[in-house]
């Protein structure tokens, strides 16, 4: 069978400036990868490419062994792939229920039944699943935009969970969530990786975080793969150690 | 304590109640000015549909409400009736607002406002140059008023239950739209493009027919404008209705169901009401519209939805008293 997600030799650059310089790695069903790398090193602009946001200056994505390179996001999306952005992304005028039902709705029914069937797209008792487990109940009639930063941030990983989508890309999914939420987050993704079998690839900058999540950590400086391995062998190895700190 | 809900609903009674007594009490010109208000209310609807609900600024709904107004005359003279002529000005205006949102695929914003009021001259032109099909400047008089199943809507009265009617038809879709899934994707096209793409909305899609739908309803409202003056001429569809419209939404509340019923009201009803003022009536809305801008962007709807806001958070913080 093929792999959930293959990336071979992607290059983006901006003006002068590679990006991405030459990446390619397989993602494998069930796997929760980590990225890490310094500022500026082309996380970011990976995930963009893999879904559609930007388009590679060269190389090829194949998502379930179908090549994707160049498709729009939200047919992407339809193939059952999702992704958070690093800088909060909510609707804020909307309540956090119609956030989630927004995040799922594309995927039920037909242009048809989503004029003129149910108002909440049959996603009612998902969306509320989803509030509940990520602990948003007291607040799921609220503005999105009123929520508290961290809060902002749940629901904003929860949204990319709605469609039921088999991989997920999460751009800094741990950032600006205090302590004990993280552990919940954690918890959370964890629970669907195992529930669903979803297919986890998540950029992040806190070590703790992927270091104890992640089954397998790519690690990325100037565009470049550096090194990957398991947390322990990636943590100790003396490449990474020099990218983080300089030479 | 008497709940927002409760005030909301009294509220729409009395209008509802005052509006179906209307024939009553009112002369035949404020009849006439009323028939007016829901005609004008209709296109703003479709135009708060385009930019209050998915965002995406036009300038261009007074020249729908032209074109959907030249059609129904056109093919009434052509010798169709009333309701085919009708159907035909909301399904042509679909069509050119389809078109008209594949630049909103491209720019946004004032770009988006300088492409639509290049279209609101081109429609102006055409209305007046293309004499052998518009009759161009002499313009095009003697409307027949429509005749449902044998019931002639011709007096003033009759006519105004007709235009009330059809409003209240509009009002209803609009409001049964709004809650579907169409009206979230609207809606978080407006919030969010890039989120809304990334998590399967077809926002070309859903722009296009924000565009589309929004004119269509401004070319219903221009095919019951037709028969309602009875002479239509190009210089009512020039830049500047467009440009009132538009702010009709922004006054009554973009984005609000019942917005565009107020900024209609706002603009046309009030006026009469204020006749004392003689010539100061636009200097006032002038200097109120800056005001109600500066202070609350949200409109006049907006506005009530603050005091209410306010009033709860007082009534928490105060407890019993
Ligand atoms: N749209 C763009 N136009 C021009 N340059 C860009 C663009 N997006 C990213 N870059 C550049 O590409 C490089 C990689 O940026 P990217 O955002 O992918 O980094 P990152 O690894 O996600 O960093 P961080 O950890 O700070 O989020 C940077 O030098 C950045 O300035
Ligand atoms: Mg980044």
């Amino acid at each position: 069978m093929a792999s959930v997600l293959e990336i071979a030799d992607l290059h983006k650059s901006f003006g002068g400036i590679a990006a991405v310089n030459g990446v390619s790695f397989t993602v494998e069903e069930g796997e929760i990868v980590g990225i890490i790398g310094p500022n500026g090193s082309g996380k970011s602009t990976l995930f963009n490419c893999v879904l559609g946001q930007l388009q590679p200056t060269s190389g090829e994505v194949r998502i379930d062994g179908r090549v994707t390179t160049g498709m729009r996001p939200c047919d992407l999306n339809a193939l059952g792939v999702s992704r958070t952005f690093q800088l909060l992304q909510v609707f804020p005028e909307l309540t956090v229920r119609d956030n989630l039902i927004a995040a799922g709705q594309e995927h039920c029914g037909t242009m048809f039944s989503r004029l003129f069937g149910p108002r909440d797209a049959g996603l009612g008792p998902v969306a509320d699943r989803m509030i509940e487990f990520f602990r948003l109940s007291h607040v799921a009639g609220e503005r999105a935009g009123r929520l508290s930063y961290g809060q902002q941030k749940l629901l904003d990983a929860a949204m990319a969970f709605m469609g039921g989508p088999r991989l997920v890309l999460l751009d800094e999914p741990a950032g600006g969530v205090n302590l004990t939420m993280l552990g919940d987050l954690r918890e959370r993704l964890r629970a669907i990786n195992r529930e669903r079998r979803s297919t986890f690839v998540v950029i992040e900058h806190n070590m703790d975080f992927v270091m104890s999540l992640c089954t397998r950590v790519l690690v990325l400086a100037e565009g470049r793969i550096i090194a990957q391995g398991s947390p322990d062998a990636v943590r100790n190895d003396p490449k990474v150690i020099e990218a983080y700190l300089g030479p | 304590m008497a709940s927002a809900g409760l005030v909301r609903g009294t509220l729409a009674a009395v209008t509802v109640v005052v509006l179906a007594a209307g024939p009553e009490f009112l002369r035949p010109s404020q009849l006439y000015l009323v028939s007016l208000w829901a005609v004008t209310a209709i296109a703003a609807m479709g135009l708060n549909l385009t930019l209050g609900y998915a965002g995406q600024i036009s300038m261009a709904q007074g020249a729908f409400v032209g074109i959907g107004a030249y059609t129904v005359a056109l093919l009434m003279q052509a010798g169709l009736g009333f309701f085919p002529a009708f159907l035909a000005a909301g399904v042509l205006c679909f069509a050119v607002g389809w078109l008209l949102g594949y630049p909103a695929l491209r720019v946004q914003h004032h770009y988006l406002a300088f492409v639509t009021l290049a279209f609101t001259t081109l429609v102006y032109l055409l209305l007046r140059n293309e004499q052998w099909l518009t009759n161009g400047v002499y313009g095009i008089s003697g409307i027949q008023r429509p005749t449902a199943l044998g019931f002639a809507f011709g007096t003033a009265a009759r006519f105004y239950y007709f235009c009330l009617g059809i409003m209240a038809l509009f009002l209803g879709a609009m409001w049964w739209m709004i809650r579907s899934p169409w009206g979230r994707a609207f809606m978080v096209l407006r919030e969010n493009p890039v989120r809304a793409l990334s998590l399967g909305v077809d926002t070309r899609r859903y722009t296009l027919l924000a565009f589309a739908i929004g004119s269509a309803v401004g070319g219903f409202a221009g095919g019951l404008f037709a028969p309602l003056v009875q002479f239509l001429e190009p210089n009512s569809f020039s830049l500047g209705y467009s440009l009132s419209l538009l702010l009709m939404v922004i006054v009554g509340g973009a984005g609000y169901l019942f917005g565009p019923l107020v900024g209609a009201a706002v603009a046309i009803l009030l006026p009469d009401f204020l006749r004392f003022t003689e010539g100061y009536y636009l200097l006032l809305y002038a200097a109120a519209v800056m005001v109600l801008m500066a202070f609350c962007p949200q409109g006049l709807i907006g506005l009530s939805e603050r005091w209410q806001a306010n009033r709860r958070a007082r009534l928490a913080a105060g407890g019993e008293r």
